[in-house]
């Protein structure tokens, strides 16, 4: 007889559940789970015809090369300050919008700009570069073209790597605001109304509400919202860096985050045990952070723990 | 009814930043519009500017002319968008049910397992070995389509959706003699239609936008989806030059310019003017994910 609890039990009971779910289960398997096991790669050199498995192992040779090429810092320096760049600044703005438009009364005007805010999240990182191509080619790219307009010196972007920050933390406001916005806008839409109804009789002014009633209820949404993005921080989104920058070696120092150095050194040089080891590297390191940031979360409010 | 002091302030501060970040948010498109009609010698001469200073519809005339490599993008694009979102969101939605369901026990099991993918990777080079050389994935439309079929966080997205749908159903459902899958498929796949259609927009957002895996797996010309080919016009003359070629224009004649910003506009279209009408859905998607997953 089988026991009621047991695995076999519950196998039997909910076979089509079993079924059902399978799809899903080896598709993760497939796609995740099995290159985990590529894992030590990072520590073989790869051969074509050896792969994953029979590749002979050199040890920790791998991250030498990654550590001594003097790119690990660069890149990882550049993944993290970007990413507290576009988090400090994306959110600010996110933020600013949400509640404007939650205390704006015309409902057309609303529509229209947040339709109009939210166009760019839809767009492919493609025509991102083309837009970037367009405002900022030194010839004729809008933007000198205005500069010469104003009888000013036209700038010269790709040879000068340091504006490529603005441009950059510019391109990730641009691409989000719209999507975030919503994301607040519902969160101060559940705000209970009640509250704003007793300041208004206190005489309390737009400002102050503001100040005393939305960016308060806001805070424990921000907070959990920061952390989950803190796992992310060393994640560099590569589709926006590859094709805002393009692959162009003279701001490589400002511009290259750990995605697109994997990428490059994959693609370009099929450096695959050194690019592997910056992978592991960087999942390992990811992987912690993520670990941490939950702990913290846990602290602030268990309901909005990961796991 | 008086406006108050402080409403005024607001108001006409709040107007003016929200004018000013739409406007930051339009202008990329509408400098692309404007320069694919301008003429290859006026960008040349003035560079691209709001108002175009010589209009010419050449760029289009010619893309128009010989549209066959850009029909074959979109149709490529097209067929991996239609078969992906269909064959994903249908897995999508059966995978979510299954650990909605109450009496199922290992569904928190399987939650984990799913979720820890999210937070834990091999990294680029495994998975890049894994298509090519065990999956044998490389110049496929498979490597086009496979990638994105399945995501973990519109997994559990779908599941919040089916919370909602009242647990008395499934056990009446069950009482009638109905077997898991007849209730997912007579069932909750009708009683889910928004949230199908949100879950399904953005994994169409995702297939209609994706270059990176053509970047990866696809070499031959011919497969290339829209994003990828746009790039390739965008980066390398040789492609305006092809298309310069079977137009019969002589290349030092081409309007290259206007021609990489007229693919651009031709490419984007679509989405800019359907995206108005799907954004609720994806509204609803950004605020129902925003729970916890």
């Amino acid at each position: 007889m089988k026991k009621k609890n047991g695995i076999l039990y519950e196998l039997n009971k909910n076979k089509v559940k079993f079924l059902m779910i399978m799809p899903a289960v080896l598709y993760f398997f497939i796609m995740c789970y099995v290159p985990m096991t590529g894992i030590v790669l990072a520590f073989k050199n790869y051969t074509y015809t050896g792969g994953i498995f029979k590749s002979p192992w050199v040890g920790f040779n791998n991250f030498k090369f990654f550590f001594n090429s003097g790119k690990a810092f660069l890149v990882t320096k550049n993944t993290i300050l970007y990413n507290i760049a576009f988090l400090i600044i994306n959110n600010f703005l996110q933020i600013t919008v949400a509640i404007i438009l939650s205390e704006l009364a015309g409902k057309c005007f609303k529509k229209i700009s947040q339709s109009l805010m939210f166009l760019p999240y839809f767009i492919s990182w493609v025509v991102v570069g083309a837009f970037i191509y367009n405002l900022f080619n030194y010839e004729f790219g809008a933007v000198n073209t205005l500069l010469n307009s104003m009888g000013m010196e036209p700038i010269d972007v790709y040879s000068n790597p340091s504006a490529w920050k603005y441009i950059l933390v510019a391109v990730s406001a641009w691409k989000w605001v719209g999507y975030g916005s919503v994301l607040y806008l519902a969160a101060i839409l559940g705000i209970d109304s009640e509250i704003y109804e007793a300041a208004d009789i206190d005489g309390a002014n737009i400002f102050k509400k503001i100040w005393h009633i939305t960016l308060p209820s806001l805070k424990a949404t921000v907070i959990i919202l920061l952390l989950l993005s803190l796992g992310n921080i060393m994640k560099g989104d590569f589709q926006m860096f590859y094709q805002v920058v393009g692959n162009n070696g003279l701001v490589l120092d400002a511009t290259d985050v750990i995605d697109t150095y994997v990428v490059r050194s994959l693609m370009d040089l099929q450096e695959f045990g050194m690019t592997a080891a910056a992978g592991l590297y960087q999942s390992v390191l990811s992987l912690f952070i993520i670990l941490g940031a939950n702990k913290l979360i846990k602290i602030i409010d268990n309901d909005y723990a990961l796991f | 009814m008086k406006i108050r002091k402080d409403r005024l302030v607001f108001n006409i501060l709040g107007v003016v930043v929200i004018l000013l970040i739409t406007l930051f948010c339009v202008l990329p498109f509408l400098l692309i519009l404007t320069g694919s009609i301008t003429s290859q010698g006026s960008i040349l001469r003035d560079g691209y500017r709001f108002i175009p200073k010589e209009i010419s519809f050449q760029a289009y005339q010619i893309i128009f002319e010989s549209p066959d490599m850009l029909l074959k993008a979109y149709g490529v694009t097209i067929m991996v968008t239609v078969i992906g979102t269909l064959t994903g969101l249908f897995f999508t939605a059966m995978t979510a049910y299954v650990l909605n369901s109450k009496d199922f026990k290992y569904r928190n099991h399987f939650s984990f397992y799913f979720y820890f993918t999210t937070i834990f990777g091999g990294g680029l080079v495994p998975w890049y070995i894994m298509m090519v050389k065990y999956l044998k994935m490389k110049d496929t439309y498979m490597a086009l389509i496979f990638p994105l079929l399945m995501n973990v966080i519109y997994i559990l997205i779908k599941r919040n959706f089916m919370k909602s749908i009242p647990d008395a159903i499934f056990e009446s459902a069950k009482l009638d003699g109905a077997g898991d899958f007849t209730i997912f498929l007579r069932l909750v796949l009708p009683l889910s239609k928004p949230s199908l259609a949100t879950i399904g927009l953005f994994i169409a957002l995702n297939y209609w936008n994706d270059w990176y895996n053509a970047m990866l797996f696809v070499d031959k010309q011919s497969m290339f989806p829209l994003q990828y080919f746009l790039y390739q016009i965008l980066s390398k003359l040789d492609f305006i030059n092809q298309t310069a070629s079977r137009s019969g224009v002589p290349v030092p004649q081409m309007p290259s310019e206007p021609m990489k910003l007229a693919m651009t506009v031709v490419a984007t279209g679509p989405i800019v003017l359907l995206y108005p009408f799907v954004q609720k859905y994806f509204v609803k998607g950004i605020t129902v994910g925003a729970v916890k997953g």
